[in-house]
């Protein structure tokens, strides 16, 4: 038998996301809890829907099976909120861009920071990783 | 024979496309962005430069595939792919048109050297695609090559490793010189560089560890793929992970590659922005003059 190929430890592999601040890496785990959550969000792809989500959000989103907590967080525009229950960042973006707002407007609303000071931080080269790597590790 | 000639890496982000469609190219936020890639645009212009396919390599931002069908590496076999609907209309580009041909020969070929690709073949192109067609051809009538769209899954944990990647790179170099029309090849990594996109962690830019992976990537690529997706994570943010994609294109390139030109910028809406010309050293052409340009806030100590 040829040497066996070294294998990532799967559970190792998976904590280590958790050790992470401020992040919410979109595992199997997430992916499932956001599944309706997520298709919802790429419904907004086809103009007839955009529309009529806007004209009436939560007969709209009545219509997914979709948990109160993330019904509220849609309808707050909450994007932490929505990331809690599963939703992804990529997914979500068809609802902003419903809303006509960017990428920067989004990312900038989940960091607690105005829109101006989150802009102001990029302009200043972003967020320094110093601090922000591990939990843990503390660096 | 066909050839992978040059391999070439750029930010694909749709606040790009959307800075060419409001005419905000020129202004003092997106200006240096524009005049960094000038050069690019210009040298690829070049008739003895153009490609004739550009395989283009890209994630799909949960536009083609949703949450039915993730796969983690797909090629684009149709004739052509249609700008994609991302919420705001499609993007007011041309239709990208394949080399149906070569995709599926490549395809073939991938498979055979034990890379299961999905094959494609009604597909929608995303920003990830083409944000890279115009910041590198401008905004043409229609675009000056074929192009087969090359989706790898960096969106639904897990992506593929950076050494899958670079392996796969190799294996796409062997499929392309293995057909038989003379072409000219290019293959580009796009995405990146450090950027998070959610959470309080948002705005992450690392600029030591981008100018650090520039450097391996083209010196030390063999080193540079053991890299795991834990410290992409904790040190180019969650979004940072697009830069496995630029693996893919070193590892069609060979061994040993020569720059002709870097590019660097902070900040691109929330991310930090690298495009890269690189050649086989065997075969590469001159150095742009300047080689590298640093603009915006990476000038900064
Ligand atoms: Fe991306």
């Amino acid at each position: 038998m040829p040497d066996k190929k070294e294998r990532i430890d799967i559970h190792k592999y998976l904590a280590e996301f958790e050790d992470i601040p401020g992040t919410r890496v979109f595992t199997a785990q997430r992916a499932r809890k956001g599944y309706h959550l997520n298709q919802f969000a790429m419904s907004l792809m086809k103009d007839e829907n955009r529309q009529r989500f806007l004209a009436d959000e939560k007969a709209y989103l009545d219509e997914w099976d979709l948990t109160d907590a993330a019904k509220k967080a849609v309808l707050a525009r909450d994007y932490n909120g929505m990331i809690d229950e599963g939703g992804n960042i990529y997914f979500l973006s068809k609802l902003f861009s419903t809303d006509r707002k960017s990428f920067q407007f989004a990312a900038g609303s989940m960091t607690g920071m105005t829109q101006e000071e989150y802009a102001e931080m990029m302009l200043k080269g972003g967020r320094s990783p110093e601090g922000q790597r591990s939990i843990k590790g503390k660096y | 024979m066909a050839r992978v000639t040059t391999g070439i890496t750029s930010s694909h982000i749709p606040a790009l496309g959307a800075a060419l469609e409001t005419g905000n190219w020129n202004n003092e936020y997106w200006g240096p962005v524009f005049e960094g890639y000038q050069p690019i645009k210009d040298w690829i212009a070049r008739p003895e430069n153009t490609p004739d396919v550009v395989v283009l390599v890209y994630n799909d931002h949960a536009t083609a595939f949703d949450m039915n069908i993730i796969p983690t590496f797909a090629i684009g076999c149709a004739e052509k792919f249609e700008p994609a609907d991302e919420g705001w209309g499609p993007r007011p580009v041309p239709d990208v048109i394949g080399h149906p041909d070569l995709a599926w020969h490549m395809a073939q070929s991938l498979i055979l050297d034990d890379f299961d690709m999905c094959i494609m073949n009604d597909m929608k192109v995303d920003h990830g695609c083409t944000v890279p067609l115009s910041m590198i051809f401008g905004e043409p009538e229609a675009w000056p090559c074929k192009v087969i769209p090359f989706p790898v899954n960096v969106v639904t944990y897990p992506p593929p490793s950076g050494r899958r990647c670079f392996n796969l790179g190799d294996s796409i170099k062997a499929a392309v010189e293995s057909f038989p029309e003379d072409l000219n090849v290019h293959v580009w990594g796009t995405g990146g560089m450090s950027h998070q996109l959610q959470g309080p962690r948002a705005g992450l830019i690392n600029k030591d560890f981008d100018l650090n992976f520039i450097e391996q990537l083209i010196d030390d690529p063999e080193t540079l793929s053991k890299m795991p997706h834990i410290q992409y994570l904790r040190e180019s943010g969650s979004e940072g992970i697009e830069l496995v994609m630029w693996l893919i294109m070193r590892g069609a390139l060979g061994d040993k590659v020569k720059d002709l030109y870097r590019f660097y910028h902070i900040p691109a809406s929330n991310t930090a922005l690298g495009a890269l010309i690189l050649q086989p050293e065997a075969t590469a052409g001159e150095a742009l003059e300047p080689r590298s340009v640093m603009s915006g806030h990476s000038l900064a100590a």
